[in-house]
């Protein structure tokens, strides 16, 4: 069933699908480059279209405190922040992992000062990469509406009961136009009804909630909390099938372009993997041997379909937003380079850093990433990454 | 009485650790925070019951003789038993003491 496309800004479209969802609170703090979602959702309430609670409040770190009373309650909950403002919350992801919350929050990823910028990276992701929150990397403005409509399905799933976030990069996808199919509203409703979790506050089911741990219990909590971290692929890879078949759209953890026989391959994830979708493209043409794997599921960690992804490749070229300061290469490189530890015969992994704090890496960026990439496979690489197209 | 928190396995804890059910101290073990513990020499005790009506964590009882005791489970080593008996019956000792 292939609906009408019409042009509209990514963020509008995200905060549409969150109205598709019904959600019954949002609570947010407006911070750039994620303003545009907030706004059009505080519009949508305030005009009746959407019959939800919007609580304005004074900062993220009481956005994402609302919210976690909120999904306590039982009610579909939706934040979304970015950079900074993420950052601010950070104390208040574990909580809301921990006591099992189906929030769903949507981050357009930004650099983090000093020195301030308000442009895209991913830092921010990077840096709550382990607070036990589901996320998910969009690509393009599509993805991004189908992804906020699958989260609300995963989240609420009574297997799952995590939060997730869905992450589109700030600006470069945030802020586009692009032609978006919007799903119609019963559709919606069909395929992602709400659900209660099986644990809500009620006055006559009292429950205590984020209780105290000392040492002798806290061991057990997280291990019962990673448990839940296990099913969560599968049940991920079950609802992607569901969408695909009621709006005929595939999504996968691991997706792989003109990988088939590659010795080569370049990694990425974002709204960059569709650039670099081009690069590939003009270099197969001129007889390079590349491929290209995007990473859509960043937690949890989909190992086996990475190490299926790259089992005969030679060289991996590995491109982060976002610097590891001090660290074994990017954060993505290094977390690749571990999952690949146990494979025999592993690709040889080169780190590349670029695209920080909004800088673009065009078309031809990309082809000299892979030219430059394939030369250090063969050299050996000096430095622990490779910074792209610094001036020196 | 719910599993102390001792015997909890990670199947146990509720989703979100959360707390369903109504709880008391009583299962707390708060023995675990003693460093010393009452020993008693009880040919001088007068089961007056002073040590038993003084102990804060209300811990001790009466043994199968009749004379006044300390649940180890619960006792915390606060000495006060001993401070308050009048014919000095218990004293308080290390841990690691026989
Ligand atoms: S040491 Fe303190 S807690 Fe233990 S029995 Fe005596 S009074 Fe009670
Ligand atoms: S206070 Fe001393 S004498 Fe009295 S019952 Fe207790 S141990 Fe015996």
């Amino acid at each position: 069933m292939i609906g009408k496309r019409h042009g509209i800004e990514v963020s509008i479209a995200l905060a549409d699908a969150v109205k598709l969802c019904d959600a019954d609170v949002i609570a947010a703090y407006p911070i750039t480059p994620q303003t545009h979602i907030v706004e059009h959702l505080a519009e949508l309430v305030a005009e009746g279209e959407l019959d939800a609670e919007y609580i304005p409040v004074e900062s993220e770190h009481s956005a994402l405190s609302a919210c976690l009373g909120s999904a306590a309650a039982g009610a579909r909950t939706f934040t979304a922040t970015a950079g900074q403002g993420l950052e601010l919350m950070h104390e208040v992801l574990y909580v809301a992992s921990g006591m099992r919350l189906p929030i769903v929050m949507a981050v357009a990823n930004r650099a983090l000062s000093a020195p301030l910028s308000v442009w895209g990276d991913h830092s921010d992701a990077m840096a709550v990469r382990d607070t036990g929150w589901i996320q998910i990397f969009t690509e393009n403005g599509q993805e991004v509406v189908d992804q906020i409509i699958c989260a609300f399905k995963i989240a609420e799933h009574h297997k799952v009961l995590l939060p997730v976030m869905i992450h589109l990069d700030g600006f470069n996808l945030s802020h586009v136009i692009e032609p978006i199919e919007m799903p119609d509203k019963q559709g919606v409703c069909d395929f992602a009804p709400h659900r209660r979790s099986p644990l809500t506050l009620h006055p006559s089911r009292p429950v205590a909630m984020g209780d105290f741990a000392p040492p002798v219990i806290f061991t057990e909590a997280k291990w019962a909390q990673e448990q839940a971290m296990l099913v969560v692929k599968p049940t991920i890879v079950e609802i992607w099938e569901q969408f695909a078949e009621k709006f005929g759209r595939t999504y996968k953890p691991v997706e792989c372009y003109k990988c088939d026989g590659a010795k080569n391959l370049l990694f990425t994830m974002g709204s960059f993997s569709e650039t670099a979708m081009t690069a590939v493209d003009k270099l197969r043409q001129a007889g390079v041997d590349i491929g290209l794997v995007r990473l859509r599921l960043w937690r949890p960690f989909p190992f086996e379909e990475f190490c299926a992804a790259v089992k005969d490749a030679e060289t991996l070229l590995v491109l982060d937003r976002c610097i590891s300061s001090g660290g074994p290469g990017g954060p993505v490189a290094s977390e690749l380079k571990s999952a690949l530890y146990k494979l025999d015969k592993k690709p040889k992994v080169v780190s590349f850093v670029g695209g920080l704090g909004g800088r673009d890496i065009t078309v031809a960026g990309f082809e000299k990433i892979i030219v430059d990439g394939l030369e250090l496979a063969e050299t050996g690489q000096e430095r622990i990454f490779e910074i792209v197209g610094v001036r020196e | 009485m719910a599993k102390s928190e001792n015997e909890l396995t990670w199947k146990d804890i509720e989703i979100g650790a959360a707390v369903i059910e109504p709880g008391s101290a009583a299962a707390y073990r708060t023995g675990d925070w003693r460093s010393q513990r009452p020993t008693y020499d009880f040919s001088r005790c007068l089961k007056c019951g002073i040590c038993f009506v003084f102990c804060p964590e209300g811990c001790i009882g009466q043994n199968q003789k009749g004379f006044f005791e300390a649940n180890p489970y619960y006792c915390k080593g606060c000495g006060i038993c001993a401070y308050e008996c009048p014919t000095r019956v218990i004293v308080m000792r290390e841990e690691e003491e026989k």
